[in-house]
Parts: structure tokens; sequence; C-alpha cells
């Protein structure tokens, strides 16, 4: 029997790589226009209302396109990579609504004096994503 | 699940890569596999016994 071509794997990494690029550019175009209609209503149009909705919307149609690309991403993974991130997406669906609401709920009840941020779920989202993805790879290690 | 996919791929002296290249997988599913720590799909497995020449049944073993 003939030793199997590279070809095939090549393909595969190529394919990954391509659809990684692709996610990267989307991601940081999401970035870039989200940081243009957070900050240039106060600092470059001074919250002309036509421009900040234009900006809005311009972000949200990146935001679709970043989604789309996340999509083809993990289709693009072979069964593995794809549970490896399924199980992630869970760990953090979960632990962001268990520790979302239990956050929300600390101002409710007085025991922070501030009120919670968003961002500060999103950063907790983003960690226990990380945590789960590299808890995943270290179990079919 | 047991499998046999290491042995076959030794006697046939085929590295993790050629072997995930030729089932269109990455090499770290592939070493998975092998150790027992991931159990491949049926499309897979197919592909596997395919490219062996064999039946799943000869690659693969439920371990009951």
């Amino acid at each position: 029997m003939n030793k199997p071509e590279q070809s095939t794997t090549n393909e595969y990494i190529e394919r990954n790589c391509k659809n990684t690029r692709y996610l990267k550019y989307w991601s940081a175009a999401w970035v870039v226009s989200m940081a243009i209609t957070l900050f240039a209503p106060m600092f470059v149009w001074d919250f002309n209302t036509l421009l900040t909705i234009i900006g809005v919307i311009v972000n949200l149609a990146i935001g679709f396109g970043m989604l789309l690309a996340n999509r083809v991403y993990l289709r693009g993974l072979d069964e593995m990579q794809q549970r490896i991130m399924f199980d992630a997406m869970g760990l953090t669906l979960g632990v962001g609504l268990v520790v979302g609401l239990s956050y929300e709920m600390l101002e409710d009840i007085k025991l922070i004096s501030f009120q919670p941020e968003i961002g500060h779920l999103v950063i907790v989202m983003c960690l226990t994503y990380l945590g789960g993805i590299i808890s995943g790879r270290r179990k079919y290690q | 699940m047991k499998n046999r996919l290491k042995v076959l791929r030794a006697e046939r002296d085929w590295t993790q890569a050629q072997l995930a290249s030729a089932l269109g997988v990455s090499r770290q599913t592939i070493n998975a596999i092998e150790k027992g720590k991931f159990d491949p799909s049926l499309p897979l497995a197919f592909k596997a016994a395919r490219l062996f020449e064999m039946s799943i049944e000869d690659i693969f073993q439920d371990e009951v």
C-alpha cells in the first residue's frame, strides 16, 4: 500500500489558516468599528445623529460579518477540534449566565456600591472560553 | 473504544501527519484517537476503514 499523500493535510491546514486569518481580520475590523462608534461622536463629529447612526449600523454589519467568519472557522475544524470548541462554548454560556446574573444581583442586595459593567462579564466570558479551550486541548493530548 | 490505528499505521510506516493528511483531520486528532482519548465519528471511521482496506470492526473495537 502506498504512503498517503500529504496534500489533504496541507489542504486542511491551509483551509484552517485561511479561516483563522479571515476571522482575525473581521475581529480587528469589528474592534476598530466599535472604537469609532464609541469615541467618534465625542471627539470627532460632536454627537451628530446621522453620523452616529451610520457608525452603529456599520458596527453591527461588521459584527455580523465577524459572526459569519467565526461560523466558517468552526465548520472548517475537524471533529475533535469542533468538540473542544463546543465544550468551551457550553462552559462559557453557563458561566456567563450564572456569573452575569449573580454579579447584577450584587448591586441590588448592596454588596457592591458600583454599577455592574457588561465589560466585566465579557472579560469573565473571554477568560472562561480561553480556559475551556486550553483544558480541552490538554484533555485530548 | 479500543483501536488498532497506531499498529496499522506503524505497519505501513506512515507518520501521524501522513495519516491525518489522508483522513483530512489534524495530527492532534490522530494522536487522540490512537491514545483512545477521542472516539471518531462513523464517517471518519469509515474513511479509515477504506484507507486501510479493512472493515471498521477490524480497526475499532468496543470496550465492553
